[in-house]
């Protein structure tokens, strides 16, 4: 008990004892969090997941910025009931490119993770106008000022390459092409002489998806010519979900049990 | 510490740790026996779960963590209780995705599964945008009266609910009215006038020399959709201009602004995310509230 007898040097001096109790708290944390680094079954292995395009992206911020997710989760639990409501319950890999991450458990408002297609263009710009014209009971404040506020997308780049710093892999020509992918898919008639460039912004995604149909291009606001926070906002709200093929997912391989 | 420092406090015929700090000494009491004891148990209970659960994180190369003997899963077992709930439902499912609007009136069973599950769903996904009870709102048909847009049938709800209006698959309902301001087509008096005149049908107002004027206007451009009488056509989704029911409004505004830009809205292919089921329910169930094929 040599060593036991010791303890007075920890408890006289203070330094001593900090890092002491650093070292003691961290393990569990280490043993908790440090495998998930490692382990090949903390993201599953899907088929469809690509980053946001820069729309998206720019929507997905005024998401963040507006603090949609103090009432909305994103976040399918694995309950009948919950993939009875919403469909599929959420994979680690459909939020893999989120910094930061959705989740959320505070419902005040329906989760919103499979949102993406769930309801028409118009239907999200009436109800962030003024959502009791279509939900007479919803108690979410009107988001109006979206509708005419020009998307400031000045950052997209820098935003773009901020995400490819913690991981989210977009190339280079995603970067490069930021605003004008940003602009080709808000609107359809964006390069009306040549054909082939707002089939750019298509093609990059798609192959980064690896699957067809994950990149829709329209006047998301019913408003080509002006591109408006709505725009971004429904251009995001309308994809959420939407990525990951659940047909060639295996739930049931070992891989994918949690 | 052995026997021989035991150091015994006076007053309180306590034992000491021994330690003492500017002639204080501290009590070396016991910790509370139950306290203990519930304390050791946790430990045992901590070992029994990493058995019986899933617990460890494996190490690197090892691919994944201990599964426990249980094998348990959160997934699985959602998995597992999906399945029972689509089992339970099955029979009646396959019967109801076969029935026809007879069957259902006839087999009572069948009428209250498909109206329980088509409210249901209804509840979720529809109401959003056709309202509690299918009552509408500007822009999103009322669906319990019996005026339709594409049909008032079992068969044409159910089309219309599995491929959506104005989707990208082949098979949905599809029209698109021009844009005649937007576009040109028709000049600012023209669209006044053919907006009167349309108001006329419905009797909302009385003829005028605008309405007048507008009826050729809607003889060259309108009435290759709407009909010659602008009673509709169903096969387009047309609406009936000679009804009181309006989808964006009946004032002179709203006529105007309808012509002007269009808004061609659009619903969902629900095919793509509810099963055939589901759909079928809800086609019933949409059926139901109205009463009527219109």
């Amino acid at each position: 008990m040599a060593l036991f007898d010791k303890h007075a040097l920890l408890e006289k001096h203070s330094m001593l004892l900090t890092v002491g109790i650093l070292v003691v708290v961290a393990i569990g944390g280490i043993i908790e969090i440090a495998p998930l680094f490692y382990l090949s079954n903390t993201i599953e292995r899907v088929n469809g997941m690509r980053p946001y395009t820069p729309l998206e992206l720019a929507g997905r911020e005024i998401y963040v910025r507006e603090g949609c997710y103090v009432c909305h989760s994103q976040m399918v639990r694995p309950l009948r009931d919950e993939v009875e409501r919403y469909g599929h319950y959420s994979l680690a890999a459909e939020s893999m490119y989120d910094h930061p991450f959705q989740w959320g458990s505070k419902r005040t408002g329906p989760d919103l993770a499979r949102v993406g297609g769930k309801y028409s263009d118009e239907w999200h710009m009436d109800h962030m106008r003024d959502p009791r014209s279509v939900v007479p009971e919803s108690i979410m404040p009107p988001y109006t000022f979206m509708v005419d506020r020009p998307l400031d997308f000045s950052q997209v780049q820098q935003t773009m390459q901020a995400m490819r710093l913690v991981g989210v892999p977009y190339t280079d020509a995603m970067i490069e092409n930021a605003e004008y992918d940003l602009l080709a898919q808000a609107n359809p008639d964006f390069y009306p002489n040549s054909g082939d460039y707002d089939g750019a912004l298509v093609d990059r995604y798609t192959e980064a998806s690896g699957r067809e149909g994950t990149v829709t291009v329209r006047a998301f606001d019913g408003d080509a010519e002006n591109i408006t926070e709505m725009d971004a906002m429904i251009a995001y709200l309308q994809m959420l979900g939407t990525l990951v093929d659940f047909e060639t997912y295996e739930a049931d391989s070992l891989q994918n049990r949690r | 510490m052995s026997e021989h420092d035991k150091d015994v406090d006076a007053a309180t015929g306590v034992e000491t740790t021994g330690h003492e700090w500017d002639g204080i000494r501290e009590l070396n009491n016991p910790l509370p026996r139950w306290w203990l004891y519930i304390f050791y148990i946790t430990i045992v209970w901590a070992v029994v779960y990493w058995i019986f659960m899933p617990a460890w994180p494996a190490l690197p190369g090892m691919g994944t963590n201990t599964p426990g003997i249980r094998n348990h899963s959160d997934r699985a077992l959602v998995a597992e209780s999906i399945d029972a709930l689509r089992s339970a439902r099955a029979e009646n499912g396959a019967a109801l995705i076969e029935a026809s609007v007879e069957d259902i009136l006839a087999d009572q069973d069948l009428r209250q599964f498909a109206m329980a599950a088509g409210e249901s769903a209804f509840g979720d996904n529809c109401a959003t945008c056709h309202g509690a009870g299918g009552r509408g709102a500007p822009g999103y048909p009322t669906l319990a009266d019996d005026v339709w847009l594409w049909g008032g049938g079992l068969d044409e709800i159910q089309h219309t609910i599995t491929y959506g209006v104005r989707q990208e698959n082949m098979e949905s309902r599809f029209s698109m009215m021009p844009a005649f301001g937007r576009d040109q087509v028709l000049s600012a008096e023209e669209i006044t006038n053919v907006a009167h005149y349309v108001r006329t049908l419905s009797g909302l107002e009385e003829p005028s020399d605008a309405s007048i004027a507008g009826q050729e206007v809607f003889e060259w451009n309108c009435v290759a959709c709407h009909g010659e009488a602008g009673t509709g056509d169903q096969f387009q989704g047309a609406p009936d201009l000679t009804d009181r029911d309006w989808l964006y409004g009946s004032d002179m505004a709203t006529v105007q602004a309808t012509i002007y830009n269009p808004r061609n809205s659009a619903m969902p292919a629900w095919g793509e995310r509810l099963d055939e089921t589901t759909v079928k329910a809800l086609a019933v169930y949409v059926y139901a509230l109205s009463g009527s094929e219109g």
